[in-house]
């Protein structure tokens, strides 16, 4: 669980994330959802403490997330994984070497129980013959899915995805999202989302929380986001087209 | 202003390459590969352009002498002086600044600008550690390049005299033998290392805080080597003045 209390950042006076306050559950897929430019993607890097934040606290399990405190911080790094927007994968090695890089790190084992490690993840995640390729050389849903393996390959307690469907075609961005939730199931993880697509806010949205210009205006679930009267929430969610015909529909019946 | 929050902040980016390090295999391998890209990777260039320099180095000296009173081995003096004090110490470390030192500011910039960077810090890594030093340890290697250059400066000079008919061979190799002075290669030796730091981290610090896209790294490779170079020329001047005037 991830407890965040009144937090507050700004750049060149400009204030990006306002005053934000939220839990993020254990064992759900938790959302941060709003449009481009909302300040998702600094709140995820506050979270993670790749942004110092002005004001605020932020818990990990309760207990405070201090960047400088050194020996907490670097256990608490190795129980968080991340897939950055980009994917973020090293392009100087190659796939497997990527998905090895945090059990080299900070893992003990010996070369054959690294490879077998990493083995099992790749197959989690649904990989096939890419071992040896490099970033540049696979796909984008093949990437993220290598981002995916590199940050669950040391068993995290806490997941974080920024944005890990932008990009791929809806049915690969549907498997990903789906591929993100079962994990979250299964080893009982903190997973938070960034997302701005309403098809995974429909398919993983355990809990949202909506962001505009950096303020919380709102939070629920992903059947109560579609029943809510909120102006700003209906813009976003019924700005497809798709979405006003299943509300119209909800209504008619 | 802007100009001292740099500096500070450079000197802050150093301290932090020399704390919390890397694991110490994964370190060994990433030296090896520095040295491979930034010390072996420039041997070619380096031989190249010494030699050349060199060979001019000597004409010119010869035309500007063409004194009948002037003994024949000034040549190969004057060409060994400005060889080992200047050419090779000096200008290679510039030419240096525009190959290694963009290669160094593209490729950390490259990893700030797709988010490797972040990447490295959320799973706890030191990236200053690991990134900067294997750079500045394989830098210490330098010196062996500039030693090549010095002798394939001088071997450049005395192909060009000789062959052209300046000086003769023995005249050039006596020039070079005279008067030799210990002090000038703690001299050049001290601002070869002291070029090494900064080029392994001037190009280092315009790489690790850059911001934008792949346009910016470009941009960010012209700045760096704009002040790589323009710190080289001002320490050489420092240096000089300090340790020969
Ligand atoms: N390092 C920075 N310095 C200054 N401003 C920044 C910085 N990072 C982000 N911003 C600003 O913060 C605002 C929010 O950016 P952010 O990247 O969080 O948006 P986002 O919600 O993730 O958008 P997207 O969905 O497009 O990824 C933007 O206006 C951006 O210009
Ligand atoms: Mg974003």
């Amino acid at each position: 669980m991830i407890t965040v209390n009144n937090i507050s950042k700004s750049f060149d006076n400009i204030k990006i994330i306002n005053d934000v306050s939220a839990v993020f559950d254990k064992g759900k897929t938790n959302l941060i959802i709003g449009q481009s430019g909302s300040g998702k993607t600094v709140l995820m890097k506050c979270l993670l403490g790749l942004l110092d934040i002005d004001h605020g606290e932020i818990l990990y399990n309760g207990k405070k997330f201090d960047k400088d405190n050194i020996s907490t911080i670097s256990h608490l790094r190795k129980q968080i994984g991340m897939v950055f927007q980009g994917s973020a994968l090293f392009d100087s090695m190659s796939v497997l070497e990527n998905i090895i890089f945090p059990l080299r790190m900070f893992s003990d084992n010996t070369d054959s129980e690294m490879i077998n490690r990493a083995k099992e993840v790749i197959n989690r995640v649904d990989l096939k013959d890419v071992d040896n390729k490099f970033p540049s050389e696979i796909s984008g849903g093949m990437r993220k899915r290598v981002a995916i393996a590199r940050a669950i390959v040391l068993n995290p307690k806490y997941l974080f995805c920024d944005e890990p469907n932008s990009g791929l075609d809806p049915k690969t961005a549907i498997i990903i999202d789906k591929l993100i939730k079962e994990i979250t199931i299964e080893y009982d993880i903190t997973t938070v989302i960034n997302t701005h697509d309403m098809n995974s806010v429909m398919e993983i949205g355990d809990k949202i929380i909506f962001l505009v210009e950096g303020k919380k205006i709102w939070e629920g679930t992903n059947t109560e986001i579609l029943d809510t009267d909120d102006q700003m929430i209906n813009d976003f969610v019924y700005s497809s087209e798709l979405f006003k015909k299943v509300k119209l529909a909800q209504k008619k019946n | 202003m802007k100009f001292f929050f740099h500096i500070g902040r450079y000197f802050l980016m150093i301290k932090y390459t020399f704390t919390k390090f890397t694991k110490w295999s994964v370190l060994k391998k990433l030296i090896f590969q520095e040295i491979d890209d930034l010390i072996l990777g420039s041997i070619g260039i380096v031989a190249f352009m010494s030699f050349l320099i060199g060979g001019v180095v000597a004409i010119q000296t010869a035309l500007a002498i063409e004194n009948p009173f002037l003994p024949g081995n000034l040549i190969g003096f004057a060409t060994r002086q400005s060889v080992i004090l200047e050419f090779a110490p000096t200008l290679i470390s510039i030419i240096m600044a525009g190959k290694v030192g963009s290669f160094i500011t593209s490729s950390i910039g490259t990893m700030r600008v797709t988010e490797q960077i972040d990447a490295l810090e959320v799973m706890g890594i030191n990236s200053f550690n690991y990134l900067i030093f294997p750079k500045i340890i394989s830098l210490l290697l330098y010196p062996f390049l500039i030693t090549l250059a010095m002798f394939l400066g001088i071997l450049g000079g005395y192909v060009a005299s000789v062959y052209a008919g300046f000086s003769t061979s023995f005249d050039f190799i006596q020039g070079i033998q005279l008067d030799f002075q210990v002090f000038h290669i703690v001299y050049t030796y001290s601002k070869t290392m002291l070029f090494a730091f900064v080029l392994a981290t001037i190009p280092a610090y315009h790489g690790f805080y850059m911001r934008g896209g792949a346009l910016e790294v470009g941009k960010a490779s012209n700045i760096s080597f704009v002040w790589t170079s323009s710190v080289i020329i001002i320490l050489n001047f420092i240096v000089t003045q300090l340790l020969l005037a």
